[in-house]
């Protein structure tokens, strides 16, 4: 027998505010493509967009330059801030499950250290050509970066103490090493500087459709393995030693969400560079709209943070055209003012 | 089902917390745990678990619980801690959920069968109108009778309660305890508690075990255990015991 309609539901992503995020990110995705600098003709873009959908024919009375501006430029550009966004927005839901903090950021364990470490690297040393080399690196430094922490954190961890916390503090240690290492590297070549500032900064101006498909499946496989944790993190919620009460290895579930976490971090960086706040704001938001459920955190800020950073972009671009601000910089100055409202929300919890 | 520890000792750090204990609980029995404080007796439930190592044998119903998958062990023993996380803003609900668990493939999610049990654990417990309810709007007792909640939603043969009544008043200590008893009787439960307030720890168990520096320094019925001689070895504490109601001790304080 059911008693009353609000008992025994449980939290799940209904399809509300699922169908809500799916249509803000479609949303985004269109203002993305039908707003820019080349002033394409509206009808023109949707009618080619709906002509690129494979067996259907359409004539979108574009001239080939507009086809191209749409198709090699705004598309795989606003692509590209949907899955940078959708990535970092995950990976930090996926991180504040991990840490039970909900100010864990997807750069906590190092990921944007070591990512600093390698694109720096081959802008300092690297060829005459590193158009594909930075994001490689930038990849390959923010996994190392990572695996360092953890590597660090199990050696310091083993005389017992909690997990969390030893990784916590391996991965402030490994960020402030390879933070100095980079600085080192900087001042070899104090002529590149602009160009190592740039990538910090963050962007997804350079983006083409070779560097999305370069990490596109390393987004998907994180992806699956973030969305499917879901339960284990509400688990991991009562901490590690009521965990394994329940059965539960949250050594085990910890390690499987932050290996995915971090590449999907990893995928961001190496093709958009460090762009800081989405992977805290993002979940904070949603959390506060549809509840605190990992099952609910997840998918919800992989939406949110795509859609989010998409009209972010958006705004890099138009705000001083023809010019452009770093996207880096946009996500902050949204993001700096709503993190002290989020920690005055959150004070006033703790403290009612 | 018959919890059995043989000889075991537990260091935690290289400092030795628990040395040779033993006890017996046969099943469907209530024994609760005594002994002054940092005599080791959460740490003796937590060795039960498997949640830390130590030398010696442990079984239920014969079988070896460290030779056990967490979540076999799991669907035999169910524990409710001291001082348990209650993630804010997680409903009764969801929390009693969690008990599933051990039942739930790992990447998995629970079935109408799962949410049966947990509706059917808050009705017995009268939590069914706190289903919605988050975990940080509730008073002290509510929050105790959750945690019994979730532990209960196992499905365990076998409940380890660790201070069940702390921080409860008078009258929710004797609400939560003849819950447990009733459940108890109800399901055949074996149960094990470890509770500070020795009177009520005498009119409630089958079986006490006093526990001080780490070994068993008595063992047997409340009338065996709680004597003014053992009371005032261990506990350093004058109190004078007079048989109450059944034959059980009561004990109270006396100014020396």
């Amino acid at each position: 027998m059911r008693t009353g309609t609000s008992a025994g539901r449980q939290a799940r992503l209904r399809p509300g505010p699922l169908a809500a995020a799916l249509l803000l990110l479609a949303a985004a995705l269109a203002a993305g493509l039908l707003t820019g600098a080349a002033g394409l003709p509206v009808t023109g873009v949707l009618k080619a967009l709906v002509g690129a959908v494979p067996f259907v024919h359409l004539d979108s009375g574009l001239s080939p330059v507009q086809q191209n501006v749409l198709f090699e430029l705004r598309l795989p550009r606003v692509l590209t801030g949907a899955l940078v966004g959708g990535m970092l927005a995950v990976a930090g839901a996926g991180y504040q499950g991990v840490f039970r903090n909900p100010l864990a950021d997807p750069y906590l364990l190092g990921a944007a250290a070591g990512a600093g470490v390698g694109a720096t690297l081959v802008i300092v040393f690297g060829p005459g050509d590193p158009l594909y080399g930075v994001p490689l690196a930038a990849f390959a430094g923010a996994i190392g970066g990572v695996l360092l922490a953890y590597a660090l954190g199990n050696v310091a961890g083993r005389g017992g103490g909690s997990g969390a916390a030893t990784l916590v503090l391996a991965g402030v240690a490994v960020s402030s090493f390879l933070a100095s290492v980079q600085t080192l590297l900087q001042q070899l070549r104090i002529q590149e500087l602009q160009r190592i500032y740039a990538w910090i900064l963050g962007g997804v101006g350079s983006a083409d459709w070779r560097q999305l498909a370069m990490v596109a499946p390393y987004a998907l496989v994180s992806t699956l393995v973030l969305l499917t944790h879901g339960r284990l993190l509400d688990v991991l919620a009562v901490g590690d030693e009521e965990a394994a009460a329940l059965g539960l290895s949250a050594a085990r579930v910890r390690f499987a969400v932050l290996l995915a976490a971090s590449l999907a971090t990893a995928c961001a960086v190496a093709v958009s560079g460090l762009i800081g706040f989405v992977g805290i704001v993002v979940p904070h938001v949603v959390r506060r709209l549809a509840g605190g459920s990992y099952r609910v955190v997840l998918p919800l800020s992989l939406l949110g943070g795509a859609a989010f950073l998409v009209l972010a972009d958006l705004a890099a671009r138009t705000v001083v055209s023809p010019g452009e601000l770093p996207l880096g910089v946009v996500t902050a100055f949204v993001g700096g003012p709503f993190f002290v409202v989020v920690l005055r929300a959150t004070r006033r919890q703790v403290e009612p | 089902m018959t919890v059995e520890v043989r000889g075991l000792d537990v260091a935690l750090d290289g400092r030795p917390v628990l040395r040779g204990v033993s006890l017996s609980v046969p099943a469907g029995s209530w024994t609760a745990v005594i002994g002054p404080n940092g005599a080791g007796k959460s740490t003796l439930l937590r060795a039960v678990l498997g949640l830390r190592r130590g030398d010696g044998a442990i079984s239920v119903a014969g079988a070896d619980l460290r030779s056990l998958k967490p979540r076999e062990r799991a669907r035999l023993v169910a524990y409710a801690p001291q001082s348990p996380n209650l993630p804010a803003g997680m409903t009764v609900f969801d929390y009693t959920l969690l008990g599933r668990s051990p039942y739930i493939p790992h990447l998995g999610r629970e079935g109408s069968a799962d949410r049966a049990v947990v509706r059917d654990v808050l009705a017995r417990l009268d939590l069914t109108g706190f289903a919605a309810r988050p975990l940080d709007h509730l008073s002290g007792g509510e929050r105790q009778r959750v945690v019994l909640a979730r532990a209960l939603a196992q499905q365990t043969p076998v409940l380890l309660l660790d201070e069940p009544t702390t921080a409860l008043d008078i009258g929710h200590q004797q609400q939560v305890m003849e819950l447990i008893d009733a459940l108890r009787l109800a399901d055949g439960l074996t149960v094990v508690t470890t509770i500070h307030d020795l009177t009520l720890a005498g009119q409630y168990a089958d079986a006490l075990v006093l526990l001080a520096g780490g070994r068993v320094a008595a063992a047997g019925t409340p009338a065996e255990v709680l004597t003014r001689d053992t009371v005032a070895e261990h506990f350093e504490a004058t109190v004078s015991v007079t048989p109450g109601p059944g034959g059980r001790p009561v004990l109270s304080l006396e100014r020396p």
